[in-house]
């Protein structure tokens, strides 16, 4: 049976397009918001990442660091982050969502209880940020039995032989880090460079959906559009703080960002 | 559980990086896996390079100023009347604390990888201003990361960074002290990890920055060794080896040497940072039951709460204001090697005020911890027994806490 997360990369590929992955944390800046925002911008996005927020994120810029604080600041629990993504999915049953975070907080939960309630909230995917290849093997593999895709994420540092392994452990979907970055630094590494490292990791099989992260803006997008998948994480984290702060409706100024992200790669 | 007998506690660990089967490890992004793995080839090779083993002993030696000395506090012990209260006075080392040592070993190992940049993290400022002091040695440019709390109540140790040419790199995020100044020093090797070392200021984060550390630090017990040979003989039979924690750098410095011995002639205590008597925060992630962890890169003992964020630390010492620990210490607690109790700011307040009081030695708020449990036991025990504390750290960095706190300079 093919997943969630394959199907859309499929369709977005017959579109002659890239899927679009957003990325928000999960209670920003409340729980009720950031489902509101969620089920919004899903009408643009393909697949949504939703964060799970851990106040000492050591791989994230300053963006998502505030969102985070926020989000914590304002009582988001784990359970609640499940009770959001649960609500999402009875609605757009159809549009993956992949939980994003740090492994302590699956570890504190118990890995078996969080892929099991992982599994009750349909979630389709998983990216822990701080839990790399090979040491998260075990667990990817029981992601695997509960039919969740385990995310494995690269970058410009990982060198071939690695990749080779990586890949072909991983699941459906490959994350290419684009720059050595914590999320929402400036690019600073062409796009043309950034494609052809791309196309390395793509080549060695084609049949895995690779995306490309990190410093992706409504500037930048149009020039990685040959990529299978992009995610945009800082620029929608940073609109959420803009209108907070000039107290606007969140929820239009993110979709607004979200739909000419979309409009920028079809 | 077991400690192997003959083989450095550095070593012990399994193919992941876990000590005990379930301290340390490396939980780091992907983009570090290159740069851990390049500094995890480049140590192993070194450590056993004969050429490389001579520089740093020659930079032990003429820079650092090793052996420092081991000496008698008879006034304390006199006034105690109980055990032999001794020092090992680690701040007479350049810069005035044990962070000299991992600082100059990073350095080296930094120019030995071609890297011209390196950058670290700090609480109570020693480990900057000591890598700011290598870094200015050995010609790097040098960043210091460190809490804006912490920027505040040291400031000595600041303007020395400062005069030794590093930029000092404030933290605003989170409580604002080491916890917040160490994850964003990751951060930033993360985007630079191509041309910049990292120096881990204690012997925590991912494994091999544990080894490092340790590697570097365990030269203090070297020393004491020696010295304790040299005093009695021969090494003494019953011996209490206090020293305070945070990361744990110091202490595992300290005893490394001894592990092997049996806990009855030379027991190993390490003293964690209570925080204020009034207050239910603290940093004793040991003494205080805290449960497992991931926190920077390794699983220990970190004060959390139970979905797994970390728990705010309240200390008068910012070198132990940190709400995780060495994941050497977790794995010497489960294995019953080593006893971990904590102070509070009061009682590391009025041990400074003994100690400097009865003897000619100027401990830091960290070494101070270990004081007051030094004072604590030390009249319940016979004059046989050799308390043994390691006053790693200088208290001229703390003259303005001490100043607001009791009225002196």
């Amino acid at each position: 049976m093919t997943s969630l997360i394959n199907e859309t990369f499929k369709k977005a590929k017959n579109m002659s397009r890239p899927a679009l992955l957003t990325y928000t944390v999960a209670g920003d800046n409340t729980k009720k918001k950031s489902l509101e925002i969620l089920k919004s911008i899903s009408a643009y996005a393909d697949i949504c990442e939703l964060g799970f927020p851990h106040n000492t994120p050591i791989a994230d810029g300053g963006q998502i660091q505030t969102s985070a604080y926020r989000a914590i600041k304002n009582g988001i629990k784990i359970n609640d982050v499940f009770a959001i993504a649960k609500e999402f999915k009875i609605s757009k049953k159809t549009t993956p969502i992949i939980l994003m975070g740090y492994y302590n907080m699956i570890y504190q939960y118990d890995e078996n209880r969080f892929l099991k309630k992982c599994k009750n909230s349909k979630i389709d995917g998983l990216i822990v940020v701080d839990f790399p290849y090979p040491e998260n093997k075990n667990f990817s593999k029981k992601c695997k039995r509960q039919g969740i895709n385990f995310i494995q994420l690269v970058s410009p540092t990982t060198s071939s032989i690695r990749l080779k392994r990586i890949i072909k452990d991983s699941h459906d979907m490959i994350y290419y880090i684009s720059m050595l970055s914590t999320t929402g630094g400036k690019l600073k590494v062409s796009p043309r460079k950034i494609l052809e490292n791309y196309f390395k990791i793509k080549n060695q099989n084609k049949s895995k959906n690779v995306v490309i992260g990190f410093g992706i803006t409504e500037k930048t997008i149009k020039s990685l559009k040959k990529a299978d998948g992009l995610v945009v994480g800082s620029a929608i984290c940073k609109e959420i703080s803009k209108s907070i702060k000039k107290r606007q409706n969140a929820v239009t100024n993110v979709t607004n960002v979200v739909r000419r992200l979309k409009n920028k790669i079809i | 559980m077991k400690i192997k007998k003959g083989i450095s506690l550095i070593d012990q660990h399994d193919q992941f990086g876990f000590w005990g089967g379930k301290f340390g490890g490396s939980f780091i992004p992907e983009t570090l896996k290159k740069p851990v793995e390049d500094l995890t080839k480049e140590f192993k090779k070194l450590r056993k390079d004969k050429k490389f083993i001579k520089k740093r002993d020659y930079y032990f030696k003429s820079y650092i100023g090793s052996p420092t000395s081991f000496i008698k506090l008879e006034n304390l012990t006199n006034h105690l009347g109980g055990a032999q209260i001794w020092a090992k006075v680690v701040s007479e080392a350049n810069g005035g604390a044990h962070k000299i040592y991992n600082a100059t070993v990073h350095a080296l190992l930094c120019k030995a990888m071609g890297k011209k940049y390196i950058v670290g993290d700090t609480g109570a400022g020693y480990a900057g201003k000591m890598l700011s002091m290598a870094a200015k040695k050995f010609g790097l440019k040098c960043k210091i990361f460190m809490g804006a709390k912490d920027i505040k109540r040291q400031k000595p140790n600041c303007d020395a960074m400062k005069k030794n040419g590093a930029e000092i790199v404030p933290v605003y995020s989170g409580s604002q002290t080491l916890v917040d100044a160490v994850s964003e020093c990751m951060r930033y090797w993360v985007s630079n990890c191509d041309n910049t070392h990292m120096c881990v200021g204690s012997t925590v984060g991912p494994n091999i920055f544990v080894k490092i550390c340790g590697w570097s630090t365990a030269q203090i017990s070297r020393e004491l060794k020696a010295q304790l040979k040299s005093e009695f003989k021969r090494i003494p039979k019953k011996i209490k080896l206090i020293n305070c924690v945070g990361g744990g750098s110091s202490a595992y410095g300290f005893w490394s040497e001894f592990i092997d011995f049996d806990k009855k002639q030379i027991e190993l205590i390490g003293v964690e940072a209570g925080g204020p008597k009034k207050s239910k925060l603290h940093a004793a992630p040991l003494s205080r039951n805290a449960k497992i962890g991931i926190l920077h890169g390794a699983a220990s003992y970190v004060c959390q709460d139970n979905e797994g964020q970390i728990n705010e630390t309240e200390s008068i010492s910012a070198g132990l204001d940190y709400p995780g620990v060495s994941p050497i210490h977790c794995f010497l607690k489960d294995t019953k090697r080593a006893r971990y109790t904590y102070a509070t700011d009061e009682e590391a307040l009025n041990a400074h005020v003994m100690v400097t009081k009865f003897e000619n030695l100027n401990p830091s708020l960290e070494p101070s911890h270990a004081f007051a449990e030094a004072i604590k036991i030390a009249p319940k025990l016979n004059k046989d027994t050799i308390i043994i504390v390691n006053s790693c750290g200088d208290a001229q960095k703390d003259r303005d806490i001490l100043k607001e706190r009791l009225g002196k300079i």
